[in-house]
């Protein structure tokens, strides 16, 4: 096994570059702003993708994760704390680096925590609320883990709305880029659309090769296994309520992470992010993918979001979605991508022939 | 085979360069691209529908009269379902892969303000329907606005307020960017005006009933309540107050300039004090007004051809469009800088929300004198006589 | 907070109540007939109301909510019909996935069918402005219709499931189905009368809200999840539960207003829903069957 798990991987990374180079030959090199965007939107659906097809569980709530992500870090990266400067607590966050001062474009100076503590900030904050709600329901089924989920999302939707801090419902704007090391910033402007393609495409293959090495893991055989049968699996041994929620908790960061750089690349986030649908959207490319195929999920989060991003779809946007949702389930439950299961086919003609 | 494959292969290359050679030789003058970002659907809809549609109007209107210094306009336009996220690629879509020479909208504050930064730094003209006052303060160069200014509502109110001997009032505001910035207005404004607010609450655009919150501000013994809204759930407003006996005047806000607004209000609309754009009631501004004969016309043109009330919003982006053609006209050529440049210049515009001069600071163009005072008078807007 | 006061708040409270409680009931009808909770139920309540808006401007009122009654019973029909028979055996997850794509597709049908703009019907009685006092308090007409109609709906809804036939082999599906189709009851028909049913009264609770609350194309979601948040709350399956637990969150709701921000009242019901749902998602009425409940 070894390698040939990652030979995917590989054929992505290349494609990824073809991609580029292909775009900068034919002087379409505008499709990367929207390329960048779908592949941080696909970060939420790889992560769904291993809490919905391999843990089982469904989510209506995910968008709320990307929320949270994205909300604390643009809270912390655009609140100004000039005022407070000479404030102790601040100074001492200044001498650990945890805040900066920089000038925006309208010449107002502005001191706010970094970009790297509000990382861990909306991370740590990310990781608590998702153990606290995993905890909490990580043993309900069915409709009612549909519902609390769901509920969860709501929930976040209406503090964004209702908070004076996270600006109701115009959201929050004039989001900082986020420098992560030398010469190297998420950043949504011209000049670095280039580099953030490839930023983005680092993100999503990182998360792939952690999603695979999980599925491949003692964690992954254990979710496999709940998946077949919990009982069995728990009589074996397998201790189940801690392996989905570990990864009820991953996923959640996962999500977290695609909020806090897409929020930096915008430069703004609103409440349109935490909304129901949203979610629905999330777990409709992660269906039509084919639940527990996590290629599927990304190729398919990368092209849909894309398509919506550009505008393809109009006003038909959600519509589109719902029927997705309907004809996937009716027609293809497996997903459209998923691989042909060749041994069933040849059984079948092979009873066809002996029959 | 593969010669045949070969000779296929010549024929559709010249084919697609005499083709290519044949469109580039076309008698018109190229267009001018236009953007136009548009909440068409979802949650601003009742916003971005009406300004879409006049947006197109305005554009096949000019380009049947042959454009402008002989250059038809090419409108792009682009639904953003009200969300930030799609204001944002679209925008981005406009000024990378359309290279449009500006944009129109969007609709709401939030997307404004989200994409207010990206065109300033695109060096992008952009004219926002939206009404917040952030939009252009601080001023981005580039960056313009048509509806008016919330401070001079929130002026216009407190002075009638005071002259009705009114001094302590509630608030019951949309939660979204409008009613946001109106409750801040509100607020800032209402010492120095004398006024006290007894009580400031805000609720949801999908709100069903708000008789619950009404009956909270009843509570508070207050002389008139003023509603700060957008959303179509601010005829509920006028009608809960009535059923539950709350019986002080009503101020609201220029977002309740749609006269869908006053038929879902009904009977209890009536009575309801408001300033706002003379749009409205340009059937009965005396015919010596300068805004008259814009008024009349695209009130006219707007209910002949898409067979609904004109309501202020869709002037906003009848707005924007004009001043954007004026300047290209006043600059002689599709010349991004040149343009803007000609729109800080531009003075004396007359347009549906008022007559626009704007500056260098200025980059909203209006004063207190666009809004009237207004009120609804047997289900039809009229100039408010106290 | 004087006793006048309290008593509108309560009425405030029971108006929005009583629509959550229809839209529990529908939920329940549909779920004890086959296990599964139906996403769309919100926008039956808005297709019912909007039709008849439409059909009011050429036929008297009653003609005209009749008709879209009978046509939102005709779509809870097809519903059932096209997509739910497809799928009998299907999880738990499926099923709830293809609820919530029909929801959205009956609401983007209705944005291009109607349009995005604001509608409402005429009062029933007197005028918007028109007011009764009761007990101190002033309220709408209207809010006496919406009481009447929804106690007149529970009292009917209970006399058809306990004396008529079908309401009996309905109960009897939602038993045990294996046993009812053995004892000849055609459980696919009931299945699809389920549909209809809550289709229906999920019209009547529109029509009758909607000269209070307006109706636009996308109200319907928000509608669902209080009436789930009062199914859930009274315990799924449970009629009767489900509209005391609607009434009590009405109310529950009114009352935060009195205290709180308004801005924050769609929360705390979302917040109870999170509540009950983890500490006894069987409901606070709720019986025996949580673990049952907990499993399907």
């Amino acid at each position: 096994m070894g390698f040939r798990k990652y030979i995917p991987v590989i054929v992505t990374a290349l494609m990824v570059v073809g991609l580029q180079i292909v775009l900068s030959l034919t002087g379409a090199t505008y499709y990367l702003t929207q390329i960048t965007m779908s592949a941080y939107y696909a970060l939420v659906v790889i992560g769904l993708c291993l809490l919905m097809g391999y843990a089982g569980q469904v989510s209506l709530g995910h968008a709320g994760f990307f929320a949270i992500g994205g909300y604390t870090s643009a809270v912390l990266t655009t609140c100004n704390l000039i005022a407070y400067r000479d404030n102790s607590l601040i100074a001492w966050c200044g001498s650990l680096g945890l805040v900066t001062q920089w000038t925006d474009i309208y010449g107002k100076d502005i001191l706010s925590f970094s970009p790297w503590a509000a990382l861990a900030a909306a991370l740590l904050l990310t990781s608590l609320i998702a153990v606290l709600i995993g905890v909490s329901i990580i043993h309900l089924k069915g409709h009612y883990l549909a519902m609390a989920t769901l509920g969860f999302g709501l929930i976040i939707y209406r503090i964004v709305l209702g908070a004076q801090i996270f600006g109701q419902a115009d959201g929050i704007s004039n989001v900082p880029p986020f420098g992560l090391f030398d010469g190297l910033q998420v950043n949504g402007r011209l000049p670095f659309r280039t580099q953030n393609y490839y930023i983005a495409w680092v993100m999503v293959i990182t998360t792939m090769m952690l999603a695979i090495n999980l599925i491949d893991s003692h964690i992954g055989r254990a979710l496999r296994s709940i998946h077949q049968n919990e009982e069995a699996a728990h009589s074996l041994g397998v201790n189940t309520y801690r392996c989905k929620l570990f990864t009820f908790v991953l996923s959640a960061l996962i999500a977290a992470a695609g909020g806090i750089f897409l929020t930096h690349y915008n430069g703004s986030i609103g409440p349109s992010e935490v909304t129901v649908m949203k979610s629905i959207r999330y777990v409709a490319i992660v269906a039509v993918g084919g639940m527990a195929n996590l290629w599927g999920a990304l190729f398919m989060g990368i092209l849909l979001n894309f398509l919506s991003l550009r505008g393809v779809f109009g006003s038909y946007d959600d519509a589109v979605f719902g029927a997705i949702l309907i004809g996937i389930m009716l027609l293809a439950p497996q997903g459209l991508l998923r691989k042909p299961d060749f041994r069933a086919v040849l059984s079948f003609l092979s009873k066809r022939s002996h029959g | 085979m593969k010669t045949q494959f070969a000779k296929i292969l010549c024929v559709v290359t010249l084919g697609l360069i005499l083709g290519l050679l044949g469109c580039g030789k076309g008698p018109e003058a190229k267009p001018i691209k236009v953007g136009a970002l548009f909440a068409v659907t979802g949650k601003a809809s009742n916003l971005g529908a009406p300004e879409a549609k006049t947006a197109e109007m305005f554009v096949n209107k000019l380009n049947e009269r042959g454009g402008i210094n002989g250059q038809k306009i090419q409108l792009i336009v682009k639904d953003t379902g009200g969300t930030k996220e799609n204001a944002v690629s679209m925008t981005k879509q406009l000024i990378e892969e359309e290279q449009v020479l500006a944009i129109i909208g969007p609709s709401t504050s939030g997307e404004t303000m989200g994409i207010k930064d990206i065109c300033q730094e695109a060096k992008m003209i952009l004219l926002s329907c939206a009404a917040a006052e952030t939009i252009v303060n601080p001023v981005a160069s580039y960056v313009f606005k048509t509806p008016q200014k919330d401070s001079d509502a929130v002026k216009l109110i407190y002075k009638t307020m005071k002259a009705k001997g009114i001094s302590k009032v509630g608030i019951i505001a949309s939660n979204d960017g409008f009613g946001m910035a109106g409750t801040v207005q509100l607020q800032k404004l209402a010492e120095e005006n004398g006024i006290v607010i007894a009580i400031s609450e805000s609720y949801d655009g999908q709100a069903t009933d708000l008789t619950d919150v009404l009956t909270k501000i009843k509570g508070k013994d207050i002389q008139a309540v003023i509603n700060w809204s957008i959303v179509p759930a601010q005829s509920l407003v006028a009608k809960n107050m009535k059923q539950i006996g709350l019986d002080v005047p009503l101020f609201q806000s220029h977002g309740f300039g749609n006269i869908k607004y006053v038929q879902a209000g009904g009977e209890a609309a009536n009575g309801t004090i408001f300033p706002c754009g003379r749009l409205l009631i340009a059937d009965v501004l005396p015919d010596n007004h300068p805004q008259k004969a814009v008024l009349t016309q695209y009130k006219k043109d707007y209910e002949d051809q898409y067979k609904e009330d004109v309501s202020t919003f869709g002037g906003h982006a009848y707005d924007a469009i004009l001043i954007l053609t004026e300047a290209i006209k006043k600059a002689g050529s599709p010349d991004r800088d040149k343009v803007r440049d000609a729109i800080e210049n531009l003075s004396g515009i007359v347009g549906t929300a008022g007559v626009f001069n704007f500056s260098a600071m200025d980059h909203n163009g209006l004063c207190m004198d666009a809004f009237e005072m207004l009120t609804v008078k047997d289900g039809k807007f009229a100039l408010y006589n106290p | 907070m004087d006793y006048p006061q309290i008593v509108q708040y309560c009425f405030a409270g029971i108006t929005v109540g009583s629509i959550y409680a229809i839209v529990g009931i529908g939920f329940n009808i549909i779920y004890n007939t086959t296990g599964i909770i139906n996403f769309a139920q919100g926008e039956f309540l808005i297709v019912g109301a909007m039709t008849a808006i439409s059909f009011s401007q050429f036929f008297p009122l009653p003609v005209a909510i009749g008709m879209a009654i009978l046509i939102t019973i005709l779509l809870g029909g097809l519903v059932e019909i096209t997509f739910i028979r497809q799928v009998r055996n299907a999880s738990i997850l499926r099923l709830i996935i293809i609820t919530i794509g029909i929801s959205i597709l009956i609401r983007e049908a209705m944005l291009h069918i109607w349009d995005e703009k604001v509608r409402f019907l005429p009062y029933f009685t007197g005028t918007d402005t028109s007011t009764v006092t009761v007990l101190g308090a002033h309220i709408s007409p209207q809010v006496l219709w919406v009481l009447g109609v929804c106690a007149v709906i529970v009292l009917g809804l209970t006399l058809f499931f306990k004396y008529t036939l079908t309401g009996r082999a309905m109960r009897a599906c939602a038993d045990d189905r294996m046993a009812a189709r053995l004892c000849g009851i055609n459980d696919r028909w009931m299945v699809t009368l389920s549909f209809m049913l809550s289709a229906g009264i999920g019209a009547i609770a529109g029509c009758i809200i909607s000269p209070i609350a307006q109706t636009q194309y996308d109200m319907g979601a928000p509608l669902a999840i209080k009436g789930f948040t009062a199914a859930i709350l009274g315990g799924l399956g449970n009629s009767m539960a489900a509209v005391a637990a609607g009434l009590f969150l009405g109310l529950m709701e009114a009352f935060m207003v009195s205290q709180f921000d308004v801005a924050y009242k769609e929360a705390v019901s979302i917040v109870i829903l999170l509540l009950i749902l983890v500490f006894r998602p069987s409901g606070i009425f709720g019986r025996h069957e949580i673990n049952v409940l907990r499993t399907m």
